[in-house]
């Protein structure tokens, strides 16, 4: 019964992993791989109505500013960039590139973020297209949405991580990781958008 | 650690008796099961109930016999190998692949050997024979709609068919989705807003078969029923000819005219129709895109009403059509037939005119 | 060692309670957090079984009035939300929670605070759902084209109040024109919150399965309850969201006006039915899985024999989780899909008995040439694979799709759910109360009272629910309020509602029991059972540091080879060491030698869980300015929590002794 009365240094016990992936990063991959269910079913709802005839228009795929949702799909995929970028700063412990990085990936993001709005505000006034038009609209705008509402999430998270460095006159090594978690969950989110930009805005057709 | 293994000499002749009594109790049960009832699975009154019946327990006895060899091993195992005093430890045996591989392929095989006839009876059975009788029928809540487009005719609650005859329901509904469930002449089938199913019907007998909503619908669910009645065939020619005919005017000044002026009057004749023919001043079209209640030009030739649920156990007719008059929402919870607050008067003229409706 | 100075990352630092109700607040412990679970999952089991009764009770006879339609409707749809989102699932959350450390030699699970999260906001969404009562606006039903419903005065009670529609909400019925009013936006809100508890406890049990079990603690190594725990959360991973999405379609049509499911726009009522069943499927084998496992643990120690085939059992209970994703439109075959798609789905779903067969007949080899003891758990386990062959045997007859045209929505398949819901599930979990009691508490529950209720109950659960299934195809549809006596099913139907109340008499003897055991009982011991896996290696009950020192496994029921060795027949024989052995693990167990860190104790969990309800009635009241307002604060008040809970260190600056106390929780 020996009284090892110790002060212990916080953060000193390592995390046994038997997989040798860290908890953290090995959650964010367990809970990404349900999310693509989950935008798996709205995708799909959105191609069992987006071709229904009978429905009130206008449809989805007739209001469409093709160029337009390319160019936010490129400020998104370009995010990902920063974001990768951001990632090899925080390796190489550059804690002011790591800043830079961040806050151009929130910016991108935001920036995507304004340009969903702007689309959406021009189907509703412009086309008459509104959530409540018709199922396939119904369907569009949700699905989009909470896709916005997950880039929303992520922007606030890099922004949060953005804080946490200036607050803390930089990132310590444990908090490396989250870097690389918000990253992961970032380029899931630009996954997605490329999966929802070919099936839904280039592919889908409205009914004759 | 609790000693189980203490035996008294009681429950040693109890622990005899008890399986012998319990068997013989579970097989006289057995013969309790069956219930007589015009709604019955297990007493088909058609070809494709038949098949269906069949099937049941061609699978039922299956299982029966799977049953028998688990739970008597499960029987036996607990009674050979419990513990007693001076019984040796166990072989640690950690499996047996033969063995395992033989309880994997015996089900397979089985389920195969089952799978056939499901398979065929799918194919065989979930659409129509071309050719068949056509009825529509329309879900309500909570009543059942049938028209006959052949005939021009449109009736509720009884579906009249003739027998031997195959029947085609092409089903829909106005609201919620529903089921048509009439046992004896095969299984159930939604019926949904928006889209159009089929379930084929025939019956080998004439008969009165009870029917059911199978599929929760709304509040009033439990008293969404119907009736499927089966003809010979002269008789339901007689019957097609019946409803084809318009029923004979009210003379006026009868009771019964005057319950058709209340029908006019009071705010039924918004959702009942009532045709006395293209030439009649009395006649009540509804509008197809309207909302609907039963039409009403041949209520007195259906013994059963509301949804079928009416008359109920105990009353006639005549005290049932008094009390729906009086308040539907209190016979039927949260129907759609508002309580007008008829008086007794008003109530008998109605019931007065309704059964001229033949 | 100088502690290494840092700028505090947040406001408030950890909590420090032990005991009282702060300690419970706060805590981060599994064990804690286990019993947590398993105690409000239990309120809610006499709760759900309370509305069974009452159902019972209008169901004795035909015509019967002592329930209006309306209450009717609405206690089967929450009878069936309660025990199957507030007591199966939780209570096997509260297994889970409990053991799963234990049996992979783990000092906690991977996220301590987002398992406590898991809790919270389990027992705030069950909360939710109840707390329609309050809320309650007992509506007329409206009809086709808006034409309203009436409802007699009398209807109008405050039960009719609550979420009615059934469990599963089938649509339109139970969208925005056929039930306006509260009572089902709380169910779907309701259940969408306890969807996220349940789905964040999934990322947390798959990452500890896989990263902390302990030395030598190989896959194939781990106890089959840790497998079959492993399948149910990658079912819940993967079904979870699908029925978030269907949810989320359903509140947006009700609250703001979508049209996915109205049939008279264009919508798809049967897409509802679909992602519905995508997840309704996966989760009866969520509900089932975990009591396999208890089973799997009971039936070898009690028959003194491993587990026969354990690499069958373990593939097994893997293939049903994976093919359990094929099958879901065998609840839709009267539902006008075509014939291809109904002999698909009939096929897909026959193939699932083949594994479940083998689970079968695996455990009655392990009973086999076995020498068995008949203590309580061990009748629970032999009554669980009893009752659940007659479930499973009528599972099969549901796939032969013809013949479930007649047999669906009617009694015969709510007496297949049945048995292996209760005879199954519910059986395996007493079971698994009465193993696992001495663990918890270190006393073992009284014997006589455990074998009088598991009889009771057998007698009871058969007389309830045996008669369905011949009620079932001779005439009586599901979900009916009442029905007429020109059926003749008014004597069975007695019969089983007689059977519903020798259940609860055999609920009320279980509960006597453990209240009066966890004092009385008869103190343990290490190893009560004579148990094979390693939760039985450390003392009872449990150290809060589970191991006093991180196990190293060397097989498959490790400490049953620790006791026995096998002669040259194959029979089992006691080391002579074996009672020492045991007298050493306890005594090295309550005395740890190392510094042992456990995780701290956090308020975060607990805040940002309440955020959610109070969305959810901000929702619901969204058209005013103060559900609006609670859109926001509630939103904003989990957001600062998450904000709070990233910031606060993963451990604080702390001291330690090697004198941890073994508590009796």
């Amino acid at each position: 019964m020996a009284d090892v009365a110790q002060a212990v240094p916080a953060g000193t016990h390592g995390e046994h992993e038997s997989t040798g992936i860290e908890h953290r990063k090995l959650g964010m991959w367990v809970f990404l791989s349900s999310e693509f269910l989950f935008f798996g079913a709205f995708i799909t709802t959105y191609l069992l109505f987006a071709s229904r005839p009978g429905l009130a228009r206008p449809y989805p795929a007739e209001v469409y500013d093709i160029p337009f949702t390319s160019v936010s799909s490129f400020v998104l995929l370009m995010s990902s960039l920063t974001m990768v970028l951001a990632h090899n700063a925080i390796e190489r412990n550059d804690q002011s590139g790591t800043r830079t990085w961040l806050l151009a990936t929130a910016m991108l993001g935001s920036i995507f973020i304004g340009g969903q709005v702007f689309e959406f505000t021009a189907f509703v006034t412009e086309y008459g297209m509104k959530l409540t038009t018709s199922p396939a609209a119904s369907a569009f705008f949700v699905l989009t949405g909470f896709h916005g509402l997950h880039v929303l999430v992520g922007v606030l998270m890099l922004f949060s991580l953005y804080g946490m460095s200036r607050r803390m006159g930089g990132l310590s090594p444990k908090h490396h990781l989250n870097v690389e978690l918000v990253g992961l969950y970032w380029h899931f989110v630009d996954i997605i958008w490329i999966v929802i930009f070919t099936v839904v805005y280039l592919l889908s057709k409205p009914p004759l | 650690m609790p000693d189980t293994t203490r035996r008294r000499p009681l429950g040693h002749l109890v622990r005899r008796i008890l399986p012998l009594a319990g068997l013989t109790l579970l097989v006289s049960a057995c013969s309790l099961v069956q219930i007589d009832n015009p709604q019955n699975a297990w007493d088909p009154r058609g070809p494709i109930a038949e098949r269906l019946d069949g099937l049941f327990w061609m699978v039922f006895w299956i299982a029966v016999g799977v049953f028998v060899v688990v739970q008597g091993a499960i029987l036996f195992a607990v009674v050979k190998f419990r513990d007693r005093p001076g019984r040796a430890m166990p072989k640690q045996v950690h499996g047996n692949a033969k063995l395992e591989i033989t309880w994997t392929l015996i089900p397979a095989l089985i389920l195969a050997a089952v799978a056939v006839p499901t398979v065929r009876g799918v194919f065989d059975l979930t659409r129509c024979d071309s050719g068949a009788l056509k009825v529509n029928i329309t879900g309500h809540q909570w009543w059942f709609e049938y028209d006959y487009p052949d005939y021009g005719i449109t009736t509720a609650n009884v579906m009249v068919i003739p027998v031997d005859t195959p029947v085609c329901a092409s089903m829909t509904s106005e609201d919620v989705i529903h089921s048509f469930w009439v046992p004896a002449l095969n299984g159930k089938r939604y019926l949904i807003p928006g889209q159009t199913t089929v379930l084929p019907l025939e019956a080998s007998e004439p008969g009165e078969y009870w029917a059911q909503c199978g599929e929760f619908c709304g509040l009033s669910h439990a008293l969404m029923r119907a009736r499927v009645v089966a003809l010979p065939p002269e008789e339901f020619d007689a019957w097609v000819a019946d409803q084809q005919t318009y029923p004979a005017e009210p003379e006026p000044g009868t009771p019964a005219f005057e319950g058709l002026q209340i029908f006019q009057q009071r705010g039924c004749a918004a959702c009942h129709g009532v045709n006395y023919g293209p030439d009649s001043e009395f006649t009540n079209l509804i509008a197809p895109e309207a909302f609907n209640g039963p039409d009403l030009t041949k209520f007195a030739t259906r013994d059963v009403f509301a949804g079928a649920y009416l008359p109920r156990d105990g009353e006639t007719r005549k005290e049932a059509l008094a009390a729906w008059l009086a308040n539907p929402p209190d016979v039927k919870p949260g129907s759609f037939m508002p309580n007008l607050g008829l008086t007794q008067e008003e109530i008998d003229k109605l019931i007065e005119w309704l059964e001229t409706l033949k | 060692m100088t502690a290494t100075a840092e700028r505090p990352t947040t406001i408030f630092r950890r909590p420090k309670a032990t005991t009282g109700i702060w300690s419970w607040i706060t805590t981060v412990d599994h064990k804690r957090i286990g019993i947590m679970y398993g105690y409000t999952a239990f309120v809610f089991f006499i709760i759900g079984g309370i509305e069974a009764l009452l159902i019972r009770i209008q169901l004795a006879q035909p015509n019967m009035e002592f329930l209006t339609a309306a209450e009717y409707n609405a206690l089967f749809t929450t009878h069936a939300v309660t025990m199957i989102f507030l007591f199966v699932m939780p209570v096997s959350a509260a297994f889970v929670n409990y053991l799963l450390p234990l049996m992979i030699g783990a000092r906690d699970v991977a996220f301590p605070r987002l398992n406590a999260l898991s809790y919270w906001i389990f027992l705030f969404g069950g909360i939710f759902i109840y707390s329609a009562i309050f809320f309650s606006d007992v509506t007329a039903p409206v009809g086709a084209q808006g034409v309203p419903g009436n409802l007699d005065p009398s209807d109008q009670t405050f039960l009719g109040g609550i979420p009615s529609g059934g469990w599963f909400l089938y649509q339109p019925n139970a969208g925005p024109v056929f039930s306006p009013g509260r009572a089902i936006d709380f169910a779907v809100i309701g259940i969408q919150i306890l969807g996220v508890a349940s789905l964040i406890a999934s990322v947390n049990f798959i990452v500890t399965i896989f990263n902390m079990r302990a030395r030598g603690m190989r896959l194939l190594r781990m106890p089959v309850m840790v497998w079959m725990t492993l399948v149910v959360q990658f079912l819940l991973l993967f079904s979870l969201p699908i029925i978030a999405v269907a949810l989320f379609m359903v509140m947006f049509d009700r609250q703001f006006g979508t049209l996915f499911f109205d049939a008279t726009a264009g919508g798809d009522p049967i897409l509802w039915q679909h992602l519905f069943w995508l997840f309704g499927h996966p989760e009866v084998y969520v509900l089932i899985l975990p009591a396999m496992g208890i089973v799997s643990e009971v039936l070898p120690v009690f028959s003194k024999k491993p587990l026969f085939g354990y690499p069958a059992v373990v593939f097994a209970g893997a293939g049903i989780g994976f093919l359990g994703f094929g099958v879901w439109a065998h609840h839709m075959f009267a539902s006008g899909i075509t014939e291809v798609a109904q002999a698909a789905f009939g096929l897909a779903t026959m193939t699932i008995a083949i594994p479940t067969g083998i689970k079968i007949f695996n455990w009655l080899g392990t009973m086999w040439g076995g020498k068995i003891r008949f203590t309580t758990p061990m009748l629970f386990a032999i009554g669980f694979v009893a009752m659940f062959v007659i479930g499973g045997l009528s599972g099969v007859t549901h796939a032969v799709v013809p013949s479930d045209w007649q047999q669906t929505d009617t009694y015969w398949i709510v007496a297949h759910f049945h048995y292996v819901l209760f005879g199954g599930a519910v059986f395996a979990i007493f079971g698994g109360l009465y193993y696992w009691f001495p663990k918890l508490t270190g006393r073992m529950m009284n014997e006589k009272l455990g074998k009088l209720h598991f009889w009771v109950m057998f007698i009871g659960f058969n007389l309830t629910f045996a008669p369905m299934h011949w009620l079932g195809l001779q005439g009586m549809v599901r979900r009916t309020w009442q029905y007429p006596e020109g059926l003749n099913l008014g004597p069975w139907n007695l019969a089983s509602t007689i059977g519903a109340f020798i259940i609860a008499a055999s609920i009320l003897i279980f509960m006597y029991n453990w209240i009066r055991s966890k004092r009385h009982g008869e103190p343990s011991g290490l190893d009560p059972w004579d148990a094979r896996t390693i939760e039985w290696t450390i003392p009872n009950p449990t150290p809060e540091y589970n191991f006093a020192k991180p196990p190293v496994i060397r097989s498959l029921d490790d400490f049953w080879h620790r006791k026995y060795t096998v002669d040259e027949e194959g029979r089992a024989v006691r080391r002579p060491d074996a009672d020492e052995l045991i007298a050493r693990l306890d005594e090295e167990g309550r005395n740890p030698t190392e510094p042992i860190h456990l995780p701290n104790p956090s308020y975060f969990p607990i805040i940002a869980a309440a955020g959610l309800p109070i969305i959810g009635y901000g929702i619901i009241f969204h058209t005013s300015v103060t559900g609006k307002f609670l859109i926001a604060f509630g939103a904003l008040l989990t957001i600062a929590a998450l904000l709070g809970w990233g910031m606060e260190p993963l451990e604080e600056e702390h001291t330690e002794t090697g004198l941890a106390t073994a508590e009796a929780h």
